[in-house]
């Protein structure tokens, strides 16, 4: 209990510490042997010298333990000094993990890193929560609690008690309360208290609730044991619900995936009746742009990199679409009316993209990192929805809706589609039908580009990334009608759904081959797809 | 580097339209490479072209072999596994090669089996596989899954005290055998059946959403919960992108991967994926005088001071190595010679040891298992104490139990059956 009586002493401490941050128990130099310990022997002898530092109950040793669970604290070979040590130039610029004072620099050979593990990280974790308990920022607080839920250490519930009771924020207190549960049901308290905390956990109601119940079933007994039978019961049904959401979820992000990669291919293929292999080619170069664009801003302006997707928006739709003509003009326009010339020459440029691509980027992927606003994930009931996939959802819904847009406003639009419809009427009204064919290839691939600016946030950037959604967006465009775009939004949404729907029975190799058999079987009773539109894509 | 490449294609072209078979001058020996520089698989093994290229160039530094200088010949299969078989024979028939150091894929290597076995040449093989073969022709460098799998799952086992497994790969042979071998030990050590889920998925999978939300509801049944992965290459980075922003932490549900190196790490910030594992029997953070000769030479030949280092790469090094020692014994770069020559050769390895070539034409090695630091490297966190023999027939499955392979007269034998005393208990 020595921990404990110390721990009191740290929150006596940390209240004077507010209003008089110099003030330190024993003063850094007492510490220090302490500190430098932590470099000595392995991960066991890590672990006591973390104990013996927590027992201190010294606030000033909460940064080195810090820097220790993230991996920056250092120790010094020539004297066994340990530092928290940040990369600078080819070496590592030092401060003191105590008086966090700046401390010179070191070579890259003079230091070497304290090793930790997943093991000496759960410790550490907890160990800043009992810490940090009763800091002045309501997230630290946040955050200390949710290591206390996660370490269910009994000896915490005396100072949840304490941090409680000084509490002012209604959501760390309702964390806090969770975490006491959690240690209280891993601890020797009477049945009251356990009923008690069993309830607490039932009102969460998650995962890591349901995870902690299941665990008590199995371990307690009697009224407590039928507490947590009841609310485990509870909480599967409530999650069962979720799930069906959470699918659906899916089901939607996956369908705007698959939208945005054949939402191009629906106007070169669906529009203009073109078999274009090479256009999961187009996708791949609007990711190749996102890359550069970000290793640019890397580079020379950091300070943009949380823009550099909407930089990389224009350039990639650029890049892809005077591409995309560039065949056009070059090649395609030469063989209309003759699908399958056209379908193996598409695929050689195909080919000759990737290994384009392959011999100036190399072979390897190449890291497109997310901005922060597409980092992490936010939770909805039992749902967890992460913020990348929002985005991407929106982002497809934003890109269908500007070339409906596009198509039906604007004299651009206006010309594509009478020269779908009627190529001959349309040429004798003076339409520039050539010109349109490779405006609209363009347009295709232009929007290719920018999908491949998002799904360059999810999938890997590589040459091969546009092989993988060549058939996916064949498949969505036939199933959806082709020449209709809003049969490729349908089409897209449905198969996503679909697909979503059958993963957890069938599992994904089996989903996919099912949905191909749907889809086959769906031809077969309409060949057209889900909205047959006339035009030149039928008579020809 | 790609002039180079050109040059050696055109040659290679020329020798087999003009001069015929009658190309095999004498004055250099001739080593073929036979890996993907185009299709799928090029992201893997460019990269392994590369360091044979390398190595191959450090060995005519220092004098050749056999007082030859040594001369690469490389050719495209183009991820296509019926044309690694006809590349294979070109580089044998038409460019006379006398080693061949090559191949990924498992199917792959069982495509250019018989060709090697048919023309008597030599195969080194440096990528981690499931196991379950052993040829005469072909030399494993690459971890067998005792090498491998097994010690990673001891490690979650006995130092994370994991209890609930989840068992996720790619849909083919090296995950699906990898897993059975896995699921049968796993049992073996008293894992309820359902503490074990198995889930596999197409290559290049990349909607991960869906299995990693199951991973968590597996993982919620309030015992530890690890994943062992054998998803291959291109899906990784999708896989790790969901863990990371679906906040699985490595603290809570760790996953360890066999197919995971620095290599595939270089697509992915991996600041969300520190602590997450793999096991490999080479890092680039090895903290030998040898790795760090090994990455500035690579760096040097590469021109990119970032450039990583991988394990099939220290495959290669010490499949090499060995072949050069094995020649230099027999005197003679004649494959049978070498064949019996290279059993018990012994090389240093890039960790620290040496590696030596058994008579099962596995090679011993040290098994690491490192975590993911946020530079994209890996540290590691335990390793075996020897090195470990790789086992080329399981223990744990029943067709292979009892089969032991030795390559040395008098047995001389892939598949000897200790059971019934004969050789060719099954498989190949």
């Amino acid at each position: 209990m020595s921990l404990l009586k110390s721990f009191f002493l740290l929150v006596g401490l940390m209240v004077c510490a507010a209003s008089e941050p110099s003030f330190a128990q024993s003063g850094p130099e007492a510490l220090r042997p302490l500190i430098n310990g932590l470099a000595e022997g392995k991960y066991a002898e890590t672990e006591k010298q973390i104990g013996a530092l927590v027992a201190t109950g010294d606030p000033a040793v909460a940064p080195a333990l810090e820097a220790l669970g993230e991996g920056d604290l250092y120790v010094r070979k020539s004297d066994g000094a340990v530092f928290i040590a940040t990369k600078a130039g080819k070496g590592y610029a030092l401060t003191d993990p105590l008086t966090l004072e700046q401390a010179g620099e070191a070579g890259r050979r003079d230091v070497s890193k304290i090793k930790v593990n997943n093991k000496l990280r759960r410790v550490l974790r907890s160990a800043l929560g009992s810490l940090t308990l009763m800091a002045a920022d309501p997230q630290v607080r946040m955050a200390a609690a949710e290591a206390i839920f996660k370490a269910r250490d009994p000896d915490g519930i005396e100072a949840l008690d304490a941090a409680l009771a000084a509490e002012t924020d209604d959501g760390v207190r309702k964390v806090m309360e969770e975490a006491r549960a959690a240690a209280v049901l891993n601890s020797d308290l009477d049945e009251p208290q356990k009923l008690d905390a069993v309830q607490t956990l039932s009102v969460m109601g998650n995962r890591d609730a349901l995870s902690l119940l299941i665990g008590v079933q199995s371990s307690a007994g009697g009224a407590v044991r039928d507490a947590a039978t009841q609310a485990v019961t509870r909480i599967q049904k409530s999650i069962a619900a979720w799930d069906a959401a959470q699918n659906i979820w899916y089901g939607l992000s996956l369908g705007s995936v698959l939208l945005l990669a054949a939402i191009g291919l629906a106007i070169t293929f669906g529009v203009m009746g073109v078999i274009n292999m090479a256009h999961g080619e187009m996708v791949m170069i609007g990711a190749y742009v996102t890359f550069v664009v970000q290793e640019l801003i890397r580079t020379s302006a950091p300070g943009l990199f949380d823009y550099s997707l909407f930089i990389a928006l224009p350039l990639a739709f650029l890049t892809s679409g005077v591409i995309g003509v560039a065949i056009e003009r070059g090649v395609i326009r030469w063989l209309y009316g003759r699908p399958l010339e056209t379908l193996l020459a598409t695929w050689g440029i195909s080919l000759m993209l990737q290994q384009a691509v392959r011999s100036i980027f190399g072979p390897t992927n190449q890291e497109v990192g997310n901005p922060d606003w597409m980092s992490g994930a936010f939770e909805i009931g039992q749902m967890t929805i992460t913020y990348n996939r929002m985005w991407i959802i929106v982002f497809a819904m934003l890109v269908f809706a500007g070339l409906m847009l596009v198509l039906k406003k604007t004299p651009f639009g206006l010309y594509t589609r009478a020269v779908t419809q009627n190529r001959r009427m349309a040429a004798s009204m003076g339409i520039r039908t050539p010109w349109v064919d490779a405006m609209t290839f363009g347009l295709g691939s232009g929007i290719a580009g920018i999908a491949g600016v998002a799904l360059s946030q999810i999938d890997n950037v590589s040459p091969n990334l546009g092989q993988g959604y060549i058939i996916d967006s064949f498949m969505v465009v036939v199933f959806g009608g082709v020449g209709n775009l809003w049969g490729t939004l349908v089409g897209a949404m449905t198969l996503g759904i679909v697909n979503k729907f059958l993963e957890p029975y069938a599992g994904a190799v089996l989903g996919k081959i099912f949905v191909l058999v749907f889809i086959i079987l769906f031809i077969q009773k309409r060949p057209r797809g889900l909205f047959a539109l006339k035009g030149r894509a039928v008579e020809a | 580097m790609k002039k180079t490449f050109t040059k050696l294609a055109l040659a290679g072209l020329l020798a087999s339209t003009l001069i015929g078979g009658a190309s095999a001058q004498e004055d250099t020996i001739k080593v073929g490479i036979l890996h993907s520089l185009s299709g799928t698989m090029a992201i893997s093994e460019t990269t392994l072209k590369d360091a044979m290229l390398m190595l191959i160039e450090e060995q005519n530094k220092k004098g050749g072999l056999l007082g030859k200088q040594l001369e690469a010949v490389v050719v495209d299969p183009a991820s296509d596994w019926p044309l690694f078989a006809e590349k294979a024979r070109e580089l044998i028939e038409v460019n006379g090669v006398d080693a061949v150091f090559g191949c990924w894929t498992s199917v792959s290597r069982k495509s250019v089996l018989p060709v090697f076995e048919e023309l008597n040449s030599l195969l080194f093989y440096p990528v981690q596989y499931e196991g379950e073969e052993s040829q005469r022709n072909v030399f494993y460098t690459g971890a067998a899954p005792n090498q491998q799998a097994i010690p990673a799952v001891d490690y979650l086992m006995n130092e994370e005290g994991v209890e609930r497994w989840v068992l996720a790969g790619t849909d083919y042979v090296y995950p699906r055998t990898t897993n059975k071998i896995l699921e049968a030990y796993l049992k073996a050590k008293g894992v309820a059946e359902e503490d074990i889920m198995i889930n596999y998925t197409p290559f290049g999978h990349s909607d991960w959403q869906t299995i990693v939300s199951d991973i968590k509801t597996f993982g919620s049944a309030g015992k530890k919960t690890a994943v062992v992965s054998t998803i291959n290459g291109d899906a990784n980075v999708p896989f790790y992108k969901e863990l990371g922003n679906a906040g699985i932490k490595a603290e809570d549900i760790p996953v360890v991967a066999f197919s995971v190196g620095e290599e595939e790490l270089a697509g992915l910030d991996t600041a969300p994926l520190v602590g997450h594992l793999a096991a490999w029997n080479y890092f680039q953070s090895a903290d030998t005088d040898a790795n760090a000769e090994f990455i500035d030479t690579w760096q040097a030949y590469t021109g990119d001071d970032n450039r990583v280092t991988n394990d099939p790469m220290e495959a290669h090094f010490i499949g090499f190595n060995m072949w050069v020692e094995a020649v230099k014994k027999a005197g003679t770069t004649d494959p049978d010679a070498v064949i019996d020559a290279i059993v018990g050769v012994s090389v240093p390895n890039l960790t620290g040891g040496y590696s030596a070539m058994m008579p099962n034409h596995h090679i011993t090695k040290p098994v690491l298992i490192g975590e993911i630091q946020d530079d994209g490297q890996f540290e590691t966190v335990w390793e075996t104490s020897g090195l470990v023999v790789g086992d080329a027939w399981s223990d744990y499955l029943d067709g292979s139990k009892d089969l032991i392979s030795d390559w040395r007269a008098p047995l001389s034998c892939g598949n000897f059956n200790t059971a019934t005393g004969k050789c060719g208990g099954s498989g190949s």
